[in-house]
């Protein structure tokens, strides 16, 4: 049972980043822009978050209200670096994939460059702890407050709290509707009246803040407060896409599959600690490869039924309806 | 993306007829990408250090110059993996994975050059033909996920990426003959397995790249003059339409990634064949489970020569020139991560540089239309 609690307090950490990033592929993807620069963004988010951190860690402000205003300046930055993506994507109606994949180059470089030049190293690390023992009250409760709220970190429940708020987002509103409807049919979307650049403009802004929140989470529930260029974000921004198209574009389905990747992740991971998995004594590099194989096999399972949004990928020219 | 009109006849010298042309097009949108991508750079080097910015960026821009056979040696990697990313693009895929299948070319060569015997001349040849099967293997797979289970290719091939490159590091780390724990690099490749040199004093450059251009020659052909070629480029203008003219495009969807990643393999197989300018040694690979850059670079490589297998050959001398020249920069206290930051925006101003060109071409048109109107009216009341 400890096993278990161990397994599941270390996947929630993970599964929160693939989670935010992949309902911000989500809804750049819903409004028709293929958004693959999100690896890139999340560094990016990622590397302000800890910026800030680094450079208040020392004052007396709590640890939870630095990670809350980290957040929010890693959503910023997020927000600000994805319009790179929507001017090329939507203004320029260039090639989104190659839009996204220069994107995705210039973060580490630019954190290699920024890190060596200013703080001698490749990256930052901050020494601030947001590890929260347990949460009162909540974390009394039996089985259930020792897999959920023991040994976590706050990031668990604002994840969830985005998950809630992006899925009233999506289906209960105006917004969000007409967001689905310029990824479906962008010409008939306009047609009634429906601005679909700026629809565009939103759905990848959207993407950009998740994504930089996302990365930010990353590095404070994965990476220990370190952001840097080598190893960046290990692929999380891909992963998500891939999570995001296993989830078939639906926020609750997205969590699942995110849950599931962040699974086989953390068991790969702390395969020593498990007696019989270390007993078969396989080289722990396979477990590494297995969120990419995992990927692979659903995604071959599952896409021939895909529901991707019609319109995705396509640069909407107003002159063409 | 052939412009018919725009092919000079044979008829005297135009300069109005040599701006119609694709390739002054294209050489111009890259043009304008790479100044672009210089000046943001400079502008990073400015408010990174202002006052060695103009030192640093003339190392950028000439640094190269004087080591034109290490320009010549890194441009042999990039070439490949750019024909590799171009060819895939020709016919519509991006073949976003040229790193994984560049990694896994470098460890079948690896694997040929050091548990094969072969005889002298031979033994190198059949390394670099190991590498082009071991990234024909890895382009393979995503193209087959392609054709037959519709499982977009870029996934598929980041996917790969890492897949390959965990088990590259994982193979060369637990064989003790090719790698050295103490120094955590590979051994040096035997002398029969290394690609013969240039002679080239000073550099590692190698008979590698003019087997390279040759490649990009050969592909140019078979793009231009084949029915091959034919197909893979009218599948990449439109899929159905191809496909209702009774080509099969799932065979050549997969057959394109493929040979799209023997070509990355190959520059896996040539950038770790080649000696090094001490005598005997040659180059090494670190496995730290890093994901290979040049296969990125190879996608700028691809973009700046507009995925055209002859102009590619220029835009991978370039990248490694500038890649040479950044280098340099730490003379002055920057760092090469300079260069990668500039390769990217100048693939991010690429993707619309032939828009961005278009609009400012009729802003001109505009201007210069008129004054020609005029003319010829004054011609015509002069008549």
């Amino acid at each position: 049972m400890d096993i278990v609690y161990y397994l599941v307090q270390n996947m929630l950490p993970v599964a929160i980043p693939l989670l935010l990033v992949a309902l911000g592929g989500m809804f750049s993807e819903r409004s028709g822009v293929i958004n693959i620069g999100l690896e890139g963004i999340m560094l990016f988010g990622a590397y302000f978050g800890a910026l800030f951190v680094y450079n208040v860690q020392g004052t007396s402000m709590g640890p939870q209200t630095i990670l809350l205003l980290g957040m929010l300046i890693a959503g910023i930055a997020g927000f600000l670096y994805s319009l790179l993506l929507s001017f090329a994507a939507v203004s320029m109606k260039a090639n989104q994939v190659i839009s996204g994949t220069a994107l995705n180059m210039m973060i580490p470089a630019a954190v290699l460059l920024f890190s060596k030049m200013f703080f001698n190293s490749d990256g930052i690390t901050t020494n601030k702890n947001f590890y929260i023992r347990e949460i009162p009250i909540l974390g009394d409760i039996p089985v259930i407050g020792q897999l959920f709220f023991q040994r976590t970190y706050l990031t668990v429940i604002i994840g969830f709290v985005f998950l809630a708020i992006a899925t009233i987002v999506l289906y209960k509103t105006r917004f969000g509707l007409r967001l689905r409807a310029c990824g479906e049919h962008p010409h008939a979307a306009d047609s009634v009246g429906i601005n679909v650049y700026k629809m565009r403009y939103a759905g990848v802004s959207i993407s950009g803040v998740l994504a930089g929140i996302g990365g930010y989470f990353y590095s404070v529930g994965v990476m220990d407060g370190n952001v840097n260029g080598h190893t960046g974000v290990a692929g999380f921004g891909f992963l998500a896409l891939a999570v995001m198209i296993f989830g078939q574009w639906k926020p609750i389905r997205i969590m699942f599959a995110a849950l599931f990747f962040a699974f086989l992740r953390t068991l790969a991971y702390s395969v020593s600690l498990i007696p019989f998995l270390f007993n078969l004594g396989i080289n722990q590099t396979y477990y590494k490869m297995l969120p990419y194989l995992a990927t692979m096999l659903v995604l071959a399972l599952t896409s021939k039924k895909s529901r991707a949004p019609k319109a995705e990928g396509i640069p909407y020219d107003k002159s063409q309806r | 993306m052939k412009d018919k009109k725009g092919a000079p006849r044979k008829t005297k010298f135009d300069i109005k007829k040599i701006t119609q042309l694709q390739g002054y097009s294209s050489f111009t949108s890259a043009l304008m990408a790479i100044v672009l991508g210089l000046i943001f750079g400079f502008m990073v080097m400015l408010f990174a250090n202002p006052g060695s910015a103009l030192a640093g960026f003339r190392f950028v821009v000439l640094g190269g110059l004087g080591r034109i056979g290490d320009v010549f040696y890194f441009a042999t990697p990039i070439l490949m993996t750019g024909l590799a990313v171009g060819f895939a693009f020709k016919m519509g895929l991006f073949n976003i994975g040229a790193s994984g299948q560049y990694t896994m070319g470098l460890y079948f060569a690896l694997y040929v050059a050091f548990m094969w015997q072969l005889p002298n001349g031979i033994h190198w040849m059949v390394a670099i033909l190991a590498g082009m099967v071991g990234g024909m293997i890895w382009g393979f797979i995503p193209g087959f996920f392609k054709a037959f289970l519709n499982v977009n290719e870029v996934i598929t091939s980041i996917m790969f990426n890492y897949i390959g490159m965990y088990l590259v590091d994982m193979w060369i780390q637990s064989n003790a003959t090719i790698y050295v724990s103490s120094t955590t690099r590979t051994r040096y490749v035997p002398m029969s397995a290394q690609i013969p040199s240039l002679g080239i004093s000073g550099s590692n450059v190698n008979f590698g790249i003019v087997i390279g251009i040759l490649i990009a020659i050969i592909l140019y052909i078979v793009l231009q003059k084949t029915t091959f070629g034919y197909e893979l480029k009218a599948t990449g203008f439109n899929k159905h339409a191809s496909e209702y003219a009774g080509m099969k495009g799932k065979k050549n969807i997969v057959l394109a990634m493929a040979i799209s990643g023997g070509l990355a393999g190959l520059g896996g197989a040539f950038l770790i064949l080649a000696p090094s300018g001490i005598v005997g040694s040659s180059m090494t690979y670190e496995p730290i489970n890093i994901i290979a850059a040049n296969g990125f670079n190879g996608i700028a490589v691809s973009l700046l020569g507009h995925s055209h297998p002859l102009g590619i050959i220029f835009s991978a001398v370039f990248i490694s020139h500038i890649q040479r020249g950044g280098t340099l920069t730490s003379l002055v206290g920057y760092k090469p991560e300079i260069i990668d930051v500039v390769i990217a925006v100048i693939i991010y101003f690429s993707a619309f540089a032939m828009i961005m060109k278009s609009s400012a071409g009729k802003f001109i048109k505009s201007k210069f239309g008129k004054k020609e109107n005029k003319e010829n009216k004054v011609a015509k009341e002069a008549e």
